[in-house]
């Protein structure tokens, strides 16, 4: 990767970075194939959290026992991401490398507060996933680096989550999707996240409606201020698929529904 | 010139040693190298889900797949799944119920069912539908495909076939 420097691209499942090859948007010298390092293909449990290899794909993240007690959010989204065949073939690392702003992993990672694990000649570093999205297809990882991991913390004993996503076929790209996670006490919000996707050039999380939520319980009054919030602050762009007027309006229409998951979630034993 | 690799692969049980380039993709290599016609190369983007083909047992699309990554793997194409005479179970429901009209997709669409089908698990109309979701068929509507794939997932998995029509076959 470091004498090829700019010239290099790392493949695994290849299921984003195939189609630019064939479109020829990319001509890199040098392919790295990394889809037979079996230490990229592990999940692992730890006390903190579960980190899932970068080679692990996506049809593993959908069916990981360690994922369903731990983190079942991700079990969850994974059925969205595309379908059975390219499932079978697109991992994550390829997912959170290529950083696409509709792209469910991305936000899982921006929602759920991971640590995005980087080795390169100088060694080793973590992002975290907020720092890691920059621009649309663009993250913080360097030329000559690899995306060995990502690290999801658990989730705080009790919680409820809800993602939501509407694209126009199933498998699609989404037009816009939001991911919520939320814990409650004495019938209240006491700690909650939203992060949306396919409304922004990266996902990203609406911390003024984290803070607007905190202390309030999720009633009609709270959701249709939250839903107004949510469409004021996104910023989508139009294109063949959506206006952007029309992706502000489903912003907050997938924002409200996931938060609607997760508060009733939030209130199962 | 790009140096050319070896590389070993099972393609419907036999054995194939070629050298080829690198950047071959896995649609060309079994369409022009092994003569294998029977993978459809439609988008070559892996929207459209013609070049569909198994990869050690599991549904991928051959044209997000460079061959020198199917070195040392299994791959079935529509031609190792069964033959005139002797059709699989998918492909004996597909004739029956009608479930291809120009038969473009249908390679592709028998490699996702195949998966479906392994997976054993029971499935309703609407998770069929989803599951063959990243098949584009453009003749059929899919009605068919589904009320074929539903009918081999129910014989498969030990029922007797619901739904038929009594003067079907």
């Amino acid at each position: 990767m470091a004498s090829h420097r700019g010239e290099a691209k790392l493949i695994a499942g290849g299921q984003s970075l195939m189609p630019m090859l064939n479109f020829r948007l990319l001509d890199p010298a040098l392919l790295v194939d990394i889809s037979r390092l079996p230490d990229l293909a592990q999940i692992t449990a730890s006390g903190r959290g579960i980190t899932v290899g970068a080679g692990v794909c996506h049809h593993a993240l959908m069916r990981s026992p360690e994922l369903a007690e731990r983190l079942p959010i991700i079990n969850h989204t994974m059925q969205y991401v595309a379908h059975m065949a390219i499932r079978n073939r697109g991992t994550i690392g390829g997912s959170l490398a290529h950083g696409d702003p509709a792209a469910e992993l991305p936000l899982l990672a921006v929602l759920l507060d991971a640590d995005i694990h980087i080795t390169g000649p100088a060694g080793d570093r973590t992002a975290r996933a907020e720092d890691f999205f920059l621009a649309p297809l663009t993250t913080d990882l360097s030329e000559d680096e690899i995306l060995t991991a990502v690290t999801f913390p658990n989730l705080a004993a009790g919680s409820g989550w809800g993602f939501e996503e509407i694209a126009r076929r199933t498998g699609d790209f989404a037009l816009a999707g939001a991911g919520a996670v939320l814990t409650l006490h004495h019938g209240v919000i006491a700690d909650v996240r939203l992060a949306m996707m396919g409304v922004d050039e990266t996902p990203r999380r609406l911390p003024a409606i984290e803070a607007m939520l905190l202390g309030r319980a999720w009633d009609a009054g709270v959701r249709a201020s939250a839903v107004r919030q949510v469409r004021e602050q996104v910023n989508p762009m139009s294109d063949l698929q959506a206006s952007a007027d029309y992706r502000r309006h489903l912003a907050g229409v997938v924002a409200g529904r996931a938060l609607d998951t997760a508060w009733a979630k939030g209130h199962m034993p | 010139m790009i140096r050319k690799r070896p590389i070993t692969l099972t393609v419907n049980g036999s054995t194939y040693a070629r050298d080829i380039e690198p950047r071959r993709l896995l649609t060309d290599f079994l369409r022009e190298d092994l003569g294998l016609t029977g993978t459809h190369v439609g988008c070559e983007h892996g929207v459209c889900g013609a070049c569909t083909v198994l990869l050690d047992g599991n549904s991928a699309r051959a044209c997000l797949c460079l061959a020198v990554q199917a070195d040392g793997r299994d791959v079935t194409t529509v031609e190792g799944m069964g033959e005139i005479g002797a059709l699989s179970l998918l492909q004996e429901k597909f004739r029956k119920h009608h479930a291809l009209q120009c038969g473009f997709c249908t390679p592709g669409m028998l490699a996702t069912a195949h998966e479906i089908l392994n997976d054993a698990a029971p499935l309703t109309d609407a998770e069929i539908r989803e599951a063959l979701s990243g098949n584009l068929c453009r003749c059929t509507g899919y009605e068919h495909i589904v009320r074929a794939v539903s009918e081999a997932l129910s014989e498969r998995l030990g029922g007797a076939a619901t739904g038929s029509a009594p003067n079907a076959g």
